[in-house]
């Protein structure tokens, strides 16, 4: 029982909470690939400058003394939320429209979004320098919620804190919403439509440059929730961007560029691929090694890969799935 | 005003550059910083045979920096003997042999078709072959490098000339090059992008965390300097300043020497038959693949050629340094600002590459103390009009040239996308 | 006065133009065809109606009102609608789905002319539900014409609806034509049968190099031996 408390603590809830922040930022690279096809390198800095954002708006609230009975990270997410949308449409104003209405390759644009990471970074750099914050350091506790788990005979309890909670619960929120938006809403239908034939689309009268806006929206607002989170869960980094984007890039991929379901799929598998590869399955095992005869003995550390190999999970599956499935598991898009 | 004249005045105006900032800088550090950028300038070189010639999308020049750097570490760094002297080499060999045997399991496997295994159960096989070919090759370097680590440090280097590093730098890179090609080319130009930073990423973690070859973030110093160093000047009674500026001048000379064969080489490619070909099928993939050319093998050869250059260039980068520091490689100092280079300078020509590098690089490196410069200014003023000083500017102000950086780009691909001088466009058939 | 005037209307995709100066007139109770060997710049004629290509000279007019150049946004709440010959569903959304994107630009409740498209299309009604990628040919060049007719279009253009059918198919699609023509919606069409279409277009315009060569009823078209032996394959 006690292993399988370690399991859940250790793979069920980590993969849950990076699988949820690879979702909700894998969904912006899909929906952006499937509208105005082309990669997004600056996902990460916009999820690192939502994080940001959201961290000034909750030191204005500490500073104040406000107090909410949930991290204030969260009360102030929604705000957050629209301005990170609105400097993505700001990005793309400035930005990639200019390119578009030149008629520039969907590659141009790729090459502009690494030009607005740079910028995006260096800003955020310039005013935070290059220090870690926490949401935490400003008299609120990551409060830690321990299920006692003796009813059914484990000696420990499963153990997660109160931002996990909250933030699975976001995500749960967000993905329902983002749902409902595009299968019931006529906005949201249209950007199917978009994504899925952009000249049919145009043609039947569907207000395209009003559908990108919308993209935008939705990209940055989840960008920053996802960063927002991030950065709750461990801490708030000005470099937090470049480690994320890959694996976001890598689920959006996995999932089949261009699908928003997939994107969500990809992100979760990812989540918990990276968990469970570091997981060190020795404690599983321990308990067999009295039924096992003498000679095999389980070594302490049985992780499949070491801890710092982490990250490369998830270019590994991602380099696999080029390989065997470039549409992904999703049938994205392939030309 | 023809194209010719235009880079003619282009170069000028780049002498003329650089002649000032020698004169703001001192000439021991403009002959350091033109070093440099001789060596980026053939990073810029590879990358605009990559992407210039074959449209190819190479993110991960990063991972072939790296490389290189290895490559001339572990060839021009003294021996370690404490390493030749223990069983390191011997657990290193039983390591090699499970790697042999576990990858004829794996070759085994994925020829199984042949004895009949087919389908799913081929599929099942080898993924299990790979797996105990993971483990059995971890169950031999794992103890391995744990043993090195603690008796020897790392495996040292062969102590050999560092010119024999670069071309091994430039050897290794191009193995990597065509493992990394045969895996991501043929793949849609923005997966390719992603392949390859996905592919440099796990370069990186691999000779950070390799302690027991690469010495990770302990970092390997000080790697031997090609030409007389300065010590040698200054053996032979130089002063302190003079003999910096000979030996780097010297060092120099030995690069100029490479960036300018490098540089007739692929000019002739560029003109030549190979050339038209690569061009041909950078603007119409589909065309040219049904004329029968086989275009996934010569995209192959551009990218290796371009990441032997890459490696070559990564190689001398950490000659000039003698320190090779794994951990002080970032995607944006390593991989973007390359490509950064090329798209000013002028993607599909080698002048305009080989002038970007250089402007690029010395823009990147003087912008540092530009900008802190300029914040001090700032801090003085704030102070004196009462909003208090800027805090740190000695940590901040250098981020100040990434945003630069983006800002570059971001005009170049809006002003001038063709670079500052546009490839020449011939239409000869 | 027509309801959709072309005149010597000259353009391309910004490379050499294709059209040279085409004329086209019809009425709303009119159907027209376009007929004319490949590379004619039939199906460029249609684009350069909706504006999906640049129009360097002439002027296109619809209802009176200049149109030239003005993009699918404006034109399709304006009462034109258009289906093009290929990828003309989204194959990812349900047929139901589909039929609305053609609503999109209205704002009121169209589930009455969800209900007119239905019975035009019964069959549609039963794979509401389906994606749009899952039907056949046939099926799919219905639901292409009823998401152009969801807008409640005054002239509808459709660029070759017959391309890829089967016999049956195409005679039932022309039928639909006609009976949506009867409803009151004008139709302007590039039709590669032209001897079948002809046969009930109630306007005729041969083009050839970008260019007029004959236009008159189908009729008129299909009795002019010029026409029959240089355009109709003898």
């Amino acid at each position: 029982m006690d292993q399988l408390i370690f399991f859940i603590n250790k793979v069920l809830i980590s993969g849950t909470v990076l699988g949820s922040i690879y979702a909700l930022g894998a969904i912006g690279v899909t929906l952006i690939f499937g509208i105005l096809r082309f990669a997004h390198f600056a996902h990460g800095d916009m999820m690192t400058l939502g994080a940001f954002v959201a961290f000034l708006l909750a030191l204005a609230f500490y500073h104040y003394g406000i107090t909410f009975p949930i991290p204030t990270g969260f009360v102030v997410l929604p705000i957050a939320m629209a301005i990170t949308a609105a400097v993505a449409l700001g990005i793309d104003r400035t930005i990639y429209a200019p390119l578009r209405r030149r008629g520039a390759k969907p590659v141009t644009l790729l090459i502009a979004s690494i030009g607005a990471t740079l910028m995006m970074q260096g800003l955020i750099r310039l005013f935070f320098g290059t220090g870690q914050y926490s949401f935490f350091d400003y008299g609120e506790n990551k409060s830690i919620i321990r299920l006692d788990m003796s009813w059914l005979g484990g000696s420990r309890p499963i153990t997660f804190t109160e931002p996990q909670l909250i933030m699975i619960v976001v995500t749960a929120i967000l993905i329902v919403a983002l749902n409902y938006f595009l299968t019931r809403t006529r906005l949201g239908k249209a950007m199917r439509a978009m994504a899925d034939n952009a000249d049919l689309a145009q043609v039947s009268g569907i207000n395209t440059q009003l559908v990108v806006r919308v993209t935008w929206i939705i990209a940055g607002a989840l960008a920053c929730a996802a960063g927002t989170m991030l950065s709750l869960d461990v801490s708030l980094k000005p470099d937090l961007a470049f480690n994320i984007v890959l694996p976001i890039f890598a689920a959006a991929i996995v999932g089949g560029l261009g699908q928003a379901y997939g994107a969500i799929a990809g992100g979760f598998l990812l989540g918990f691929a990276e968990t469970l590869a570091v997981f060190n399955w020795a404690t599983l095992l321990r308990p067999l090694q009295g039924v096992l005869p003498n000679w095999i003995v389980i070594p302490p550390d049985l992780s499949l890969v070491p801890t710092e190999y982490k990250l490369t999970v998830a270019f590994i599956i991602l380099i696999m799935t080029l390989l065997w499935r470039p549409t992904g598991i999703f049938k994205g898009a392939s030309t | 005003m023809s194209a010719v004249s235009r880079a003619g005045l282009l170069y000028l105006g780049l002498v003329v550059f650089i002649v000032a900032v020698g004169f703001w800088q001192g000439t021991a550090n403009i002959s350091l910083l033109l070093l440099q950028a001789s060596a980026f300038a053939l990073v810029a070189l590879g990358l605009n045979i990559q992407f210039g010639y074959g449209g190819l999308f190479n993110f991960g020049i990063m991972g072939f920096l790296m490389i290189g750097g290895f490559a001339v570490t572990f060839i021009s760094y003294p021996l370690n003997l404490k390493f030749w002297d223990s069983d390191g080499p011997l657990l290193l060999l039983r390591a090699l042999i499970a790697f042999a045997a576990g990858f004829a399991l794996v070759w085994g496997a994925r020829h199984a078709d042949r004895i009949g295994v087919k389908g799913g159960w081929k599929i099942a096989l080898t993924v299990l072959c790979w797996f105990v070919a993971y483990v059995v090759y971890r169950s031999q370097i794992d103890p391995a490098a744990e043993y090195i680590e603690k008796t020897a440090g790392f495996v040292g280097g062969l102590g050999l000339h560092p010119v024999l590093g670069w071309v091994f730098g430039g050897v290794l890179a191009a193995g990597v090059a065509w493992i990394v090609g045969r895996v991501s080319l043929g793949l849609r130009t923005d997966y390719l992008a992603i392949a390859t930073i996905g592919i440099s990423e796990i370069i990186r973690a691999l000779i950070k965390n390799m302690d027991w070859l690469t010495r990770g973030t302990l970092t390997v110093s000080p790697i031997p300097w090609p030409v007389p160093g300065p010590q040698d000047y200054q053996a032979s009674g130089s002063d302190n300043i003079t003999s910096f500026i000979y030996a780097r001048l010297g060092y120099l000379a030995a690069t100029l020497v490479v960036v300018a064969a490098v540089m007739f080489l692929v000019q002739r490619a560029y003109h030549g038959p190979w050339g038209r070909m690569m061009r041909a099928i950078r603007d119409n993939h589909i065309a040219a693949n049904s004329m029968g050319k086989n275009v996934t093998r010569r995209q192959l050869e551009i990218f290796i050629l371009g990441s032997v250059l890459m490696g070559v260039g990564g190689a001398i980068l950490v000659s000039i340094l003698q320190i090779f520091d794994p951990g002080s490689y970032q995607p944006i100092n390593q991989t973007f600002l390359i490509w950064v280079m090329v798209i000013v300078g002028g993607a599909g020509n080698n002048w305009g590459a080989l002038l970007g590098a250089i402007v690029i690089y010395l823009v990147w490196v003087l912008s540092a103390p530009l900008s802190q410069a300029l914040f001090y200014f700032i801090s003085d003023w704030s102070t004196r009009v009462g909003w208090g000083a800027i805090p740190e500017i000695d940590s901040r102000a250098p981020q100040m040239r990434v945003f630069v950086l983006g800002v570059v780009i971001v005009l170049a691909l809006r002003y001038a996308p063709k670079g500052l001088i546009p490839e020449v466009v011939r239409r000869d058939r | 006065m027509p309801l959709i005037e072309v005149k010597t209307v000259v353009g391309g995709y910004g490379g050499a133009p294709i059209l040279n100066g085409v004329d086209i007139a019809i009425e709303q109770s009119d159907i027209g065809v376009i007929v004319g060997p490949n590379g004619a710049g039939k199906s460029t004629a249609l684009k350069a109606i909706f504006g999906l290509l640049k129009v360097t000279s002439g002027s296109v007019v619809f209802d009176g009102r200049e149109i030239t150049n003005s993009l699918p946004d404006k034109l399709v709440p304006m009462g034109l609608s258009f289906v093009p010959q290929e990828k003309n569903v989204f194959v990812s959304m349900t047929v139901e789905e589909n039929l609305e994107m053609g609503a999109f630009v209205r704002r009121d409740d169209f589930s009455d002319t969800l209900e007119e498209v239905y019975g035009m299309f019964p069959v549609l009604k039963e794979k509401r539900r389906q994606p749009a990628g899952e039907l056949s040919g046939g099926q799919r060049q219905m639901v292409a014409m009823g998401r152009a007719l969801m807008s409640r279009p005054r002239l509808l253009m459709l660029d070759e609806p017959s391309a890829g059918l089967s016999p049956r198919y195409v005679l039932e699609i022309f039928e639909k034509i006609v009976s949506v023509n009867k409803a009151g919606v004008g139709i302007l069409m590039v039709e590669q049968n032209a001897r079948q279409a002809l046969a009930f277009a109630t306007r005729g315009f041969v083009l050839a190099q970008g260019q007029n060569r004959f236009t008159g009823s189908g009729a008129e078209l299909l009795a002019d031996p010029d026409v029959a032996k240089s355009f109709l394959g003898g």
